[in-house]
């Protein structure tokens, strides 16, 4: 059993590892060492069922790479997920994997790019449940993607048609019917609006909230949006090259942002209210990740950088209520 | 007087079950130094309305009429050969993705010092020293070694620093910045906004900013002018139409946007999605999307009218006025 207020999801010390190292005869004629780029290095969160843990950050801070960990589509270099108590990647490789994996299910980013556009709506949203056997029966299956068309604000007739015949923002609401097929608890959003229009962006985060509300949905939300982040989120990570470096609740983050990082960020979203001000100044850019700084990653962009901040890299510690990985916040500098 | 004066444009792409009309009846000016902001869903006609000024619509699309004027000439019936002349020389064009527009086989400076020789009777050692300075202006660290680099050495924010040295390599009045932030993170985003904005201030140059970003357009712009399927819906200066707008679909747009202000439990929906070309219904374009709709708006198609302070296409304000 599972002891009383443990979260659905528990990411321990999380890191994923990949090879870019150039050919085995290159590496040796030209004598070059493996190069290894860590994308995700070191990630611990939890997400309370029924809960929203968005992650923000930029391209390339590792957000994608850790969706993909927690639905399995790649085994962490290190860590461990615990899902419901159990650990999930050691279950994904036994006959039992596919139980779990029809508890954790994926919206991808491109609405375009995740719908087979030869299979009709009916085999996009039914597949899954082929796949694991929920339903056998064809006039069971038409029957069950009808009620998930309908759930997702789409007509139980659209099932006849092809993904070209559908918009943007209708695609992504099959996205997520094909996604909750299986009853899943469990919904990773990799960037879900990123590819849509504003107008059309809406319709789906209210279906987002809607769904999580009626069905106890619990997310994990990806987006380079903080605008968005804030509407849906309930708890926020913000990624820099591989690390998380602030993790708060929603309201502390928005309203009192810690880390140097998360304060630029925040800074750099154009306001829609007061016109013609100047924003702060962001200086830098996202350094490579196959070559990262020392000490702190943010360093070389922070202006409260000092010796120690170049030297020892910071962990993220538990402070004032939220977790940072922070020395000048931890030293009280800032 | 305006520096470029667009007149009741409308941009056609004849296909085989009839002739789509993707731009229709546009008309705005822009004066000189100022940035006007164009914004839309995708496939309202952002673009098309700035490849139309620029010359470069790609067939079989065609201007079917109006006029487009820059500084008192005309130059939507322009040849090609005329219109190169004028492109790049007196109006520069920023694309989104700076890596495409770039060519990756020659020398940033090979690129810039063309283009510069190309409109400006300068030497070759003149063109490099006016190189070297637009990359400086552009904030470009150590322009003096980077300007023999190629595009791949740069980072994607460096990049688009580079092409916006290039747009204003010939001094043009007037800059087509078609989505220049939209393929950048965030926090690249915000430099080369104020990039644009500052650099474009100190040579004297006009933009057409067109992006689907409201902030962006909140912050950069003077004035801004909102497309709907072909359509400009509203148009007017940037705080009226983000604070008071004048049409439901610009109302229900602003309301669509996640705000970082304020909590709402949910963000107002507009119902339904932009028409298709082939399928525009009869009178306001809008018309089955809007929540204000009457007898009207299903018949007469609205011209931009004079609202409180914008001007919208929306038969409400008549009834206003």
């Amino acid at each position: 059993m599972k002891p009383e207020g443990q979260a659905l999801v528990q990411a321990k010390d999380l890191a994923m590892v990949f090879d870019v190292s150039a050919p085995w005869l290159n590496r040796v004629l030209e004598r070059k060492p493996r190069t290894l780029l860590h994308a995700v290095d070191g990630v611990s969160f939890e997400i309370q069922k029924g809960k929203t843990l968005a992650l923000v950050g930029e391209s390339g801070c590792g957000k994608s790479t850790v969706a993909k960990l927690l639905v399995g589509l790649y085994e962490p270099t290190r860590g461990h997920l615990t899902y419901d108590g159990l650990d999930a990647h050691a279950i994904f490789k036994t006959p039992a994997g596919l139980k779990l994996r029809s508890r954790i299910q994926m919206i991808f980013q491109d609405p375009y790019a995740s719908l087979n556009p030869r299979w009709r709506v009916e085999a996009i949203v039914g597949e899954p449940l082929i796949e694991h056997g929920l339903v056998t029966e064809p006039e069971a299956l038409k029957e069950r993607v009808a009620q998930l068309l309908t759930s997702v604000g789409l007509s139980a007739l659209d099932m006849a048609k092809y993904p070209h015949q559908f918009s943007g923002g209708q695609r992504q609401r099959i996205s997520i019917a094909r996604a909750l097929a299986t009853n899943p608890e469990f919904l990773v959003c990799d960037e879900p609006t990123s590819a849509l229009d504003v107008s059309v962006q809406a319709q789906v985060l209210n279906i987002m909230k809607d769904l999580q509300r009626d069905l106890g949905l619990t997310y994990l939300f990806i987006s380079h949006n903080l605008a968005v982040v804030r509407h849906v989120s309930d708890d926020v990570g913000v990624m820099y090259l591989g690390r998380l470096v602030e993790l708060a609740d929603k309201e502390s983050l928005f309203a009192n942002p810690r880390h140097p990082y998360t304060r630029m960020l925040l800074d750099a979203i154009p306001k829609m209210h007061d016109t013609g001000q100047a924003r702060t100044p962001v200086i830098g850019e996202v350094p490579n990740p196959l070559n990262p700084p020392t000490g702190c990653a943010f360093h070389p962009r922070c202006l409260h950088a000092n010796q120690r901040c170049r030297e020892v890299r910071p962990e993220l510690h538990e402070f004032q209520g939220i977790k940072i990985a922070c020395h000048a916040v931890e030293e009280g500098r800032i | 007087m305006s520096l470029l004066e667009v007149k009741n444009l409308v941009v056609e792409f004849p296909g085989r079950h009839g002739t789509l009309r993707a731009l229709d009846d546009i008309s705005f000016s822009i004066a000189p130094g100022e940035i006007l902001g164009v914004v839309g869903e995708s496939g309202a006609g952002k673009s098309l309305t700035g490849a139309a000024i620029i010359g470069l619509l790609e067939a079989p699309g065609r201007i079917a009429s109006g006029e487009i004027w820059l500084e008192g000439g005309r130059i939507d019936n322009l040849d090609f050969e005329a219109m190169r002349h004028i492109r790049g020389k007196r109006i520069g064009a920023i694309f989104q993705d700076p890596l495409t527009s770039l060519n990756p086989l020659y020398t940033v400076g090979r690129q810039l010092t063309e283009t510069i020789r190309a409109h400006l009777p300068v030497s070759a050692r003149e063109a490099r020293e006016r190189a070297i300075s637009l990359l400086n202006d552009t904030g470009i660290p150590g322009a003096q070694a980077r300007i023999d680099h190629y595009p791949h050495q740069f980072s994607g924010g460096m990049r688009q620093r580079v092409v916006i040295a290039l747009a204003l390599a010939a001094e043009p009045k007037l800059i087509v910045a078609d989505e220049p932030t939209t393929a950048l993170d965030v926090s690249i985003q915000a430099q080369i906004i104020n990039l644009l904005k500052t650099v474009c201030k100190q040579h004297g140059a006009a933009v057409m900013l067109i992006t689907h970003d409201m902030g962006v357009i909140a912050e950069t712009c003077d004035r801004v002018a909102v497309l709907y399927a072909g359509r400009i819906a509203e148009i007017g200066p940037v705080h009226e139409v983000i604070n008071h707008p004048a049409h439901p679909y610009t109302a229900g747009l602003m309301a669509a946007i996640p705000d970082m202000t304020q909590d709402r439990a949910r963000l107002h929906q507009i119902d339904g999605a932009m028409p298709r070309l082939n399928a525009i219904p009869a009178g306001c374009a809008f018309n089955p999307r809007c929540d204000r709709v009457f007898g009207k708006c299903k018949e007469v198609r609205p011209s931009l009218m004079q609202a409180q302070v914008t001007q919208a296409a929306c038969w409400l304000n008549e009834v206003a006025a």
